[in-house]
């Protein structure tokens, strides 16, 4: 403790030299950088913030203002219809409905599976355990692009390719969940669960009592980062419906591009806004939870 | 122990287990062999051909062409945006809002669809009226059709896939920067070492694992590439960004090369696998020295 104020104490005395030595030089200097750094801040949101601003004015041009070189940023007038126009294009009501069915659906199913699973691997000691997380392992690492066509053919078989079981199934048990969840079980520190059982409570009393609200924040990650993955997924849904009726909404918009010889833009930019616009909405309110969900749930 | 006691876990685990083993080591099972037979979707019987759908493959120049642009794409999207990544993460890795604020703007493509993602990128590298052509004008590059030109199509499509991951991969680096323990850098500085040296001698070392960890997710991710394909250019144009799991789509839903699509399957198998086997190497070191 001492060692390192005095290491501190020191650094301060140096910075203060320095400080008096060449401060004019350096406040100009300082100014300069300052104003470099901010102007490559600007470009870097620009880069990245813009394609989204972009999207939004060309859905509300006109057709032939989309026709326009070089672009014209702000529509004359905005033209609400191209939603209207985009949502009519195609059963969307039905497309918004089954992406939300598919993602809450999968969401329950994955909460179900996961933490009976999870605490049974973090608190219990049995036979086949290791082969059995092995397996969990395996099933975290396997990506959908190699298990698609065997499943696809599986579900041809099972004669279920015409309803939602597809779609929701295979994604029934995450084992990314399990593996996120039984860490956490894992860190509650033997002496609580001790305690509690001196208390004369019930596995189900310490599991629901205890557990639970510790692993709250890993609940709340792991939901978070499956219904984004889950609104978001394409090539799943693609692969697996045939069907209008069963389409999602990520289907349905990429087809939107193909509807006409010439790809109306407006309209697209328009299909695009519905189906961005439910995810910017929760970015925008647990922007922290998001990153830290994608982020911190990677390297953890 | 009663009976209950040793039966518990066993059901508690068994509805994960079951999904597990029916939807992702079954069909892994069942591709194998798959791509021993020969079948079209439509005939009721697989007959056998042994190893001649790897022979085709092997003897394919289509295919050659498959593996040479998902490596050339991967190398390219690895290099590209953890190369961007790593001075960004250095430069945005401080207080304040306007840090902050661009922290959460370049991390935003992460958390939207790549159809959207692919559908606006279109429009902007849309040869007549797009953005991106408006914009290298004043650049003094002459206007291209960036998805149909086969010489700018890959490259176009990394652009869209760097644009989406930089973000990402740069706020990965900063939880990295952020652990570096603080200390470390205050007894550099007692000792007079330049800014260069502190990079060089802490903090590349110490952001070594997340830089690992990108390395390894980034290329796996890259290796699966699809939805970019399927909707900026179809595998187009001549090929040149037609990557392995398009290839292995293509094959399986198009043509109904169900034993041929799955042979190129069982190598995506086998090259994921060994990058998933370095991933979790990775994983369970960090699991257990933490």
């Amino acid at each position: 403790m001492e060692a390192r104020e005095r290491v501190q104490q020191s650094l301060r005395i140096r910075k203060k030299e320095g400080r008096i030595e060449n401060s004019k030089n350096l406040e100009i200097l300082k100014k300069g950088a300052k104003g470099l750094e901010i102007s490559g801040l600007i470009i870097l949101i620009l880069i990245f913030g813009f394609p989204f601003l972009w999207m939004i004015s060309t859905s509300l041009k006109s057709f032939s203002e989309i026709m326009i070189f070089p672009p014209k940023w702000i529509p004359d007038k905005l033209m609400f219809e191209n939603y209207i126009r985009a949502w009519n294009s195609g059963p969307f009501l039905r497309y918004f409905f089954n992406s939300v069915l598919i993602s809450i659906s999968i969401l329950i199913l994955q909460f179900a599976t996961m933490i009976p699973t999870a605490y049974a691997f973090a608190r219990y000691e049995f036979k086949l355990k290791k082969l059995l997380f092995a397996i969990t392992l395996l099933a975290l690492m396997i990506p959908e692009q190699i298990t698609f066509l065997p499943v696809y053919l599986q579900m041809s078989s099972w004669n279920l390719l015409r309803t939602y079981a597809p779609l929701i199934l295979p994604f029934a048990a995450s084992g990314f969940g399990v593996f996120l969840l039984r860490q956490t079980f894992m860190q509650v520190p033997d002496e609580i669960i001790e305690a509690a059982r001196l208390d004369n409570a019930s596995e189900w009393k310490i599991m629901w009592k205890i557990m639970m609200p510790m692993a709250r924040p890993v609940l709340i990650t792991f939901a978070l980062f499956s219904f984004i993955s889950q609104w978001n997924s394409y090539f799943w849904p693609l692969v697996m419906t045939n069907t209008q009726s069963l389409r999602t909404l990520p289907i349905g918009v990429a087809m939107l591009k193909d509807a006409e010889a010439l790809t109306r833009w407006d309209t697209v930019m328009a299909g695009n806004m519905i189906l961005i616009a439910p995810m910017l909405v929760i970015y925008f309110f647990a922007q922290k939870q998001i990153i830290k969900a994608f982020v911190y749930s990677g390297i953890k | 122990m009663s009976f209950w006691d040793r039966v518990k876990p066993y059901v508690m685990v068994s509805p994960s287990i079951t999904v597990f083993l029916l939807f992702f080591i079954y069909p892994i099972m069942y591709l194998f062999f798959l791509s021993f037979t020969s079948w079209n979707l439509i005939s009721l019987t697989k007959t056998f051909v042994g190893i001649e759908n790897y022979v085709e493959l092997l003897k394919s120049p289509q295919f050659h062409l498959v593996i040479k642009n998902t490596v050339l794409y991967t190398f390219l999207m690895v290099s590209i945006s953890i190369g961007l990544a790593l001075p960004t993460a250095l430069w945005l890795n401080k207080r304040g809002f306007l840090h902050k604020f661009t922290q959460g703007v370049i991390f935003t493509p992460h958390i939207i669809s790549l159809v959207s993602i692919s559908l606006v990128w279109m429009w902007i590298m849309d040869p007549d009226y797009g953005l991106l052509n408006w914009v290298m004008g004043f650049v003094g590059i002459p206007p291209s059709k960036w998805l149909a030109n086969p010489k700018t199509a890959l490259i176009s499509l990394v652009v869209v896939g760097v644009w989406k991951t930089l973000g990402y991969n740069t706020l990965v680096l900063i939880a990295g920067l952020q652990s570096i323990p603080k200390d470390i850098y205050e007894a550099a500085e007692l000792d007079n070492a330049s800014k260069w040296r502190n990079f060089y001698k802490i903090t590349l070392p110490m952001l070594s694992p997340s830089l690992f960890f990108l390395l390894v997710i980034s290329t796996i991710a890259s290796f699966k590439v699809f939805d970019t394909i399927n909707i900026m250019t179809q595998g187009g144009p001549i090929d040149t960004t037609n990557m392995i799991v398009f290839f292995i789509y293509q094959n399986a839903f198009d043509f109904f090369k169900i034993g041929y699509a799955s042979a190129a399957g069982v190598l995506l198998v086998i090259f994921l696998g060994l990058m998933t086997f370095i991933h979790f190497k990775l994983l369970a070191n960090r699991v257990h020295y933490r």
